[in-house]
């Protein structure tokens, strides 16, 4: 096969396509320029750039940069600061797959005449019932399939992803044994282009206003200030500095145009119900229990899925057990097993 | 891991179409370079027989340079290329020259970030990105007052391209030194000559400049040789302070070797250039012709075809290698990837370091005056050794690679995930699998 490989700079993207080259097919790497911004990290910087092309000579295939910056700003970054300034908490990396990676690069590799796009994500594709789904990968610490749920049928029909059987440790070993200067680049974790010593409050208040505010007891009584509510995540326990000692509260409610934050005790946030938006189906829509997953590295847990309506985007998890709110914004995950069935936006949990 | 050999996805042919940005080493320039990277190694500011050597073979190359670009060898500065050179005539070295420096919006890079850095005057062009005299004629005048009341400082120096490196177009050297004369006597006219040099005679085009950028390796000279011309009577310091070679106008060791390859590059390409210059434009108008005919709908950005120049100021002029295209409904990046995979070296909007496509300055520039740039923009440069056989394969690639792009747009692959999840697709069974088979190659 002709195949179009995404190639980041880093380990997992290197030996992806090494491992298309071992298995004789024809393999052209492609970097994005998706940010040209300040930035420490992640897929976008000129020394990642410059790994992935030393990786590519290694490999002794030909390697391109892509521009597609704008399209990032206006499909990553533009939303990810509306959702800020509206209160939520966006996953910028879901709308980066979504929008570029498998949707715009993958346009651009058919356009180029490529049978395939492969990426370094930990995740698999498997059949089912001729259906080809995401699916968990096989280092299950390391699983992506969370924020590739965007992806599916047909597109999956041309995705492959090398490594999604691999351990990240043996993905190392073939990197060592192959020489790859990327066999020891520590992983990215975070937002591409937030930095870690601005964190996202130096990205977004260029960008749009913060706006500092009240922090509240369920009674109102005022226990301490933030300096923005807009990077207050519903469910937050962490980071809020508040007077007094006593027991342990999370942000139960976040109010940006009242600019009012309000905490509580844990079982304020319990909720047996989330609504969605956006969401996406790869096949039938499932009838019985799933498991589902609110977050990129949390655990899934058993839910049922009601008030579906498929041309709106929207339906409903009803869990199996009450379990704390999702943030708004976030990305729900419904699984089978290890298959991705589908997916949407958090909204309203109730 | 066994890794195997890549199977090749460029074709056997490679027609080289962008003799803008380089070219090969002329065997004469090679043949002449080759002693004096062996045996003839010398330190020109030695004092002995093998730096005397040295010293010769670098006083020949000084005095063929200075005789092909119209100057007395004295006013000739070997340099490491087009970039030093431009940064040193429009800094004026360091310390840099008093005053405001002007250029107008579509000149190199080198020129305009000096320009910007010094806290300069960016002036707008007209639709072909030549330089507007009449805007050069007011903001002259205009710094000129500021100076006399003492509210700020006056001109430097002004900077105008022989030709545009990306359209190819040609400033009238004479009508810019007029203004100059005119408005603001005294004030130094510098020239980016580097695409000129290989096409135009710049003795005669340059005249009136007080100071030319050249670069070697655009006429097959080597890469990292460049000349400033400074006539006698423009005042610079040094950009490079040290050990005071080049009459104390470049310090550093000369590359003797770069200074002899330019020198024999550039006989080479004066002694046959009108020739040259005609059979390349009449290639270059057959290329035009032919991408620009329909179906295809590519425009020529200028518009123009023609060569020689029937006088100084038609719009039309433009070096005899260069035809810039604009390609309707299809993007510069697949275009370049395919062009390069079809053997076709061409050349889209300036590359950045990392190798990404950006917008074009000069493109903005024209745009601003009025010229419509929509498409993707194609610059296609040929060079002496670029063959009817070339400009027949080079216009059978872009019409396959083309069509190929604009039949995808009109029937694209029904994309894989929606642009927003708000319109979910409700999948089909057994969803079919890509690609519009057409042009695999």
């Amino acid at each position: 096969m002709r195949i179009l490989v995404a190639l980041s700079g880093g380990v997992d993207s290197s030996v992806a396509a090494a491992l298309l080259v071992a298995d004789g097919h024809e393999v052209v790497a492609v970097t994005l320029r998706l940010w040209g911004g300040p930035s420490d990290q992640g897929c976008c910087s000129v020394s990642d750039v410059e790994d992935a092309r030393r990786a590519a000579a290694q490999l002794g295939i030909e390697h391109h940069v892509f521009d597609f910056a704008e399209r990032f700003e206006q499909q990553v970054v533009e939303p990810y600061v509306a959702d800020h300034a509206a209160g939520r908490t966006p996953n910028p990396c879901v709308e980066c797959n979504r929008h570029l990676k498998f949707d715009a690069l993958l346009e651009r590799a058919d356009l180029l005449g490529f049978d395939a796009l492969a990426t370094g994500h930990h995740a698999r594709i498997v059949s089912v019932d001729g259906r080809r789904h995401v699916a968990r990968a096989t280092d299950t610490a390391k699983d992506q399939s969370y924020v590739l749920h965007p992806l599916v049928a047909p597109a999956t029909d041309r995705v492959l992803f090398p490594v999604g059987g691999l351990t990240k440790a043996q993905v190392r070993e073939r990197a060592g044994e192959l020489g790859l200067r990327t066999a020891h680049k520590p992983d990215s974790q975070d937002t591409c282009f937030i930095t870690a010593s601005g964190g996202r409050e130096a990205f977004l208040s260029p960008r749009t206003d913060l706006h500092p505010g009240e922090i509240v007891d369920v009674d109102g009584a005022p226990v301490g200030r933030v300096d923005a509510v807009e990077l207050v995540t519903l469910g937050q326990r962490r980071g809020l500095s508040l007077a007094g000692g006593g027991d342990r509260r999370y942000v139960v409610d976040v109010d940006v145009a009242g600019r009012r934050v309000v905490v509580g005790p844990p079982e304020r946030l319990q909720r047996t119900r989330v609504d969605l938006r956006g969401v996406r189906w790869n096949g039938p829509v499932p009838g019985d229990e799933v498991s589902v997953q609110t977050s990129a590295h949390g655990t899934a847990e058993p839910a049922t899925i009601t008030d579906v309506d498929i041309d709106a985007g929207r339906a409903t998890v009803r869990w199996v057990r009450s379990r704390p709110l999702v943030a708004p914004g976030q990305s729900v995950v419904v699984y089978r097993d290890d298959i991705v069935l589908g997916g949407g936006t958090a909204e309203r949990s109730t | 891991m066994e890794i195997p050999a890549q199977r090749r996805s460029e074709s056997e042919r490679v027609v080289d179409l962008d003799h803008a940005a380089t070219t090969r080493l002329r065997p004469e320039a090679h043949a002449a370079m080759e002693p004096f990277l062996t045996d003839r190694y010398g330190n020109p500011s030695g004092a002995h027989a093998t730096a005397r050597d040295a010293v010769r073979a670098l006083d020949e190359a000084r005095e063929q340079v200075a005789e092909h670009l119209g100057c007395a060898p004295g006013e000739v500065v070997f340099t490491s290329g087009g970039t030093e050179a431009d940064v040193h005539a429009v800094s004026g070295g360091l310390p840099p020259r008093s005053g405001v420096p002007i250029c107008p919006s579509t000149e190199h890079h080198a020129v305009l970030a000096t320009v910007d850095v010094l806290g300069g005057t960016v002036l707008s062009v007209d639709r072909a990105g030549r330089i507007d005299l009449d805007d050069l004629r007011t903001r002259l005048a205009w710094l000129r007052t500021a100076a006399t009341e003492e509210t700020g400082p006056g001109p430097s120096v002004v900077s105008v391209m022989l030709a545009n490196n990306e359209l190819g177009t040609i400033n009238d050297l004479d009508a810019v030194a007029d203004v100059l004369a005119d408005v603001a006597p005294g004030v130094p006219l510098h020239t980016d000559a580097v695409q000129a040099a290989p096409w135009l005679d710049v003795r005669e085009r340059a005249a009136a400049a007080d100071m030319v950028s050249i670069s070697a390796h655009k006429f097959g000279g080597p890469r990292g040789s460049g000349v400033l011309v400074v006539r006698d009577r423009v005042d610079i310091a040094p950009l490079l302070h040290g050990g005071g070679q080049e009459r104390g106008r470049r310090s550093g060791t000369v590359d003797v070797a770069g200074a002899v390859g330019l020198a024999a590059a550039l006989a080479v390409t004066v002694a046959d250039r009108r020739a040259t210059a005609e059979r390349v434009a009449g290639l270059r108008n057959d290329l035009l012709s032919r991408i620009t005919a329909a179906p295809f709908a590519v425009r020529s950005t200028l518009g123009a075809t023609g060569w020689p120049p029937p006088s100084g100021d038609d719009p039309d002029e433009v070096l005899p290698n260069f035809a810039h295209v604009l390609v309707a409904d299809v993007d510069p990046e697949p275009l370049m990837f395919l062009l390069d995979a079809a053997g076709v070296r061409a050349s889209s909007a300036s590359s950045c370091s990392s190798g990404a496509l950006r917008p074009s300055h000069v493109l903005s520039a024209i745009a601003a005056a009025g010229a419509g740039v929509e498409g993707a923009a194609l610059r296609l440069t040929l060079g002496p050794e670029t063959t009817a056989d070339d400009v027949d394969h080079a216009v059978a690639a872009l019409q396959a690679v083309i069509g190929r792009l604009r039949q995808h747009r009109s029937n694209p692959v029904v994309p894989g995930v929606a642009p927003d999840g708000s319109v979910p697709a409700v999948p089909t069974a057994g969803g079919t699998a890509v690609a519009s088979g057409a042009g695999h190659s």
